[in-house]
């Protein structure tokens, strides 16, 4: 079964800026790895999909208490940029 | 030369007995590091100053009568995606180069408290997507046994330091057999325990739901040791097992009689090399010989399981991996906007192979295809669940090898990815089904490569799947060692 695919939109939600040579390889490739995965659609019956735990869990819950948390300084060592303990980004809205 | 590391077992006589220190042993796997990593390439990292002061310590605890048990100063290879805090950790992809974690994962925290020495951080394929360790942004892992040749993934940095002895055991991460199909490729013994068994706090997320942590260790018994070191239940893993859990040791010394084994027709035929069907038919029928009942079982999801998990983990991989975004920590290639900063930074720090399963797992969640592909794949899942829950009404443990080859030469599937996919057909139905696996080598091929066994068994099934491992490798009497040729110190 053929897959389409608009590999640019895909790339798009992926937040993947990739050039056209290499939109095009890996929309190639998808498509030979998505032929082979659409066997799943040959499975006979409609099993019911219950927890992706083997063993059961759900949710699990903690007491709602403080505990410490992660070095601040440690933490913003990691950033590529900081500024008075706040992680800097280009600006988010057109001004 | 064969290099001379001891296991765990006798590591640990000769440490109480005084015969050798932790300093000793470290500097022991540190000489065949020394010598043989030109070669392979096993280690990212090697952590020298922060070994010789956990050796120091286990050495001075030991003399002052203070044994934390049988880690106690045994040198340890860690796979590079388990966070050292303040030691980089990559997952072997740029996006993290340069990265130092402000914590350590939970298995990092119980091996130091255990005594363990870390010798460093191992090679794996770049975020573990890879069955050759070659999908590493910092170059290649090769095979101890031919270095012409891969020694498996993604944890083949563990599987090739532990196989030629610069590491005494090791960890690994398995979320579709990147622990027991290294190990095979390299003839050591690798385990992925039951999940929700080993916490994943600190392990960098590939698919959360398949992801587990286990050992890559040299015998059946080394692997039970590190094993009973790094699990129990974590409160930072929401997935973690708070119940009971199995004593691997109650029957690794009571032999198969009684025990049904079942082998697994699907894991056959087409595509499994002559000599590996071969080895696995004749310890099956020496397990039989020891009074296990054999029979053949047949699971026919197993047919469409690789499938399904190209598309479950993928979708997982593609969520979890949003967060490395260039903002908080790693790679950032600078942009006009957030978005374009992020969407840079991505694609100039992600290999082809990650960025080939981010697209395809945001193809299989997005609008207008997640019913067929995603939720298609999630069916066959619970179709497996139930086919091994028909079958383990039957059989105590399921065989076959633990991949369909024995190590393959490097660069020959670095450009067919389904080919590479194909390498994991034996080990992905135990993620699926969240179950534990172990592979035990059982000998070597006609050319002197190592040949893997797979033993499956149901959800905390660890004591019976100790028995079988213990039984198959006193059988195999496997005791070959790679012949590294040790470069001059």
């Amino acid at each position: 079964m053929p897959v389409e695919i608009d590999i640019a939109h895909v790339a798009r939600l992926a937040r993947l800026d990739l050039t056209q040579d290499e939109l095009a390889a890996y929309q190639g490739q998808l498509g030979v790895i998505l032929e082979h995965a659409a066997r799943v659609q040959t499975l006979e019956g409609k099993p019911e999909v219950e927890s992706t735990h083997t063993l059961g869990l759900e949710n699990v819950y903690r007491d709602d208490e403080v505990t410490p948390s992660l070095d601040r300084e440690e933490v913003l060592a990691a950033a590529p940029e900081t500024r008075d303990g706040y992680f800097v980004v280009p600006p988010a809205l057109e001004s | 030369m064969t290099p001379s590391t001891p296991t765990i077992v006798e590591a640990g006589a000769l440490l109480r007995s005084g015969e050798v220190t932790a300093i000793s042993l470290l500097e022991g796997v540190l000489e065949v590091a020394h010598r043989t990593e030109a070669m392979l390439h096993a280690y990212l990292t090697i952590d020298r100053e922060g070994a010789v002061e956990a050796a120091v310590a286990a050495d001075t605890e030991l003399a002052a009568g203070h044994d934390r048990g049988p880690l106690h100063g045994i040198p340890v290879a860690l796979k590079d995606n388990m966070c050292t805090r303040g030691l980089e950790t990559t997952a072997s992809s740029q996006i993290l180069s340069g990265y130092l974690p402000p914590y350590d994962a939970t298995v990092v925290r119980r091996l130091r408290e255990a005594g363990a020495v870390i010798v460093g951080k191992t090679n794996l394929d770049e975020f573990a997507m890879g069955s050759s360790t070659e999908n590493s942004a910092y170059g290649a892992t090769y095979n101890p046994w031919d270095i012409g040749r891969v020694p498996g993934g993604s944890s083949g940095g563990s599987a090739a330091a532990v196989a030629a002895g610069s590491a005494i055991t090791g960890l690994g991460s398995d979320t579709g057999g990147s622990i027991r199909q290294p190990a095979a490729l390299s003839g050591i013994v690798g385990l992925k325990p039951t999940y929700g068994t080993v916490s994943r706090y600190g392990l960098i997320a590939f698919a959360s739901s398949l992801d587990q942590i286990g050992p890559l260790s040299r015998t059946v018994d080394d692997a039970a040791l590190t094993l009973e070191a790094i699990w129990g239940h974590d409160p930072l893993d929401a997935t973690s097992y708070p119940g009971e859990y199995p004593d691997l040791r109650a029957d690794m010394t009571t032999g198969v009689s009684g025990l049904k084994v079942g082998v697994v027709s699907e894991l056959a035929g087409e595509g499994y090399e002559p000599d590996v069907e071969a080895a696995v038919a004749a310890m099956v029928e020496r397990l039989a010989g020891e009074g296990a009942a054999v029979v053949e079982v047949s699971l026919p999801s197993f047919e469409i399981a690789l499938s399904a998990y190209y598309l479950i983990a993928p979708a997982e991989a593609s969520a979890n991996l949003a967060r490395f975004d260039g903002i908080r920590y790693g790679l950032r290639v600078p942009g006009d906007t957030t978005e374009s900063l992020m969407a840079r930074t991505r694609a100039e720090g992600f290999g082809p192979e990650v960025t080939r399963r981010i697209l395809l797992g945001t193809y299989g969640l997005s609008a207008g295809y997640y019913e067929a592909f995603y939720g298609q794949a999630q069916r066959v899942r619970a179709a497996i669940r139930q086919d091994l829950a028909r079958v383990y009404h039957d059989v105590d443990v399921l065989v076959s090898p633990t991949s369909p080859t024995v190590a393959f030469e490097a660069g020959a599937r670095v450009a067919d990815p389904l080919a590479m996919y194909l390498s994991d057909i034996c080990t992905i139905p135990s993620n699926l089904a969240g179950d534990p696996a172990i592979s035990v080598p059982i000998g070597l091929d006609g050319r002197g490569l190592p040949i893997g066994f797979q033993v499956m068994a149901p959800a905390l099934g660890e004591r019976t799947l100790f028995r079988v491992a213990a039984e198959v490798e006193r059988l195999a009497g496997f005791t070959a060692r790679p012949e590294i040729e040790l470069v001059a110190s």
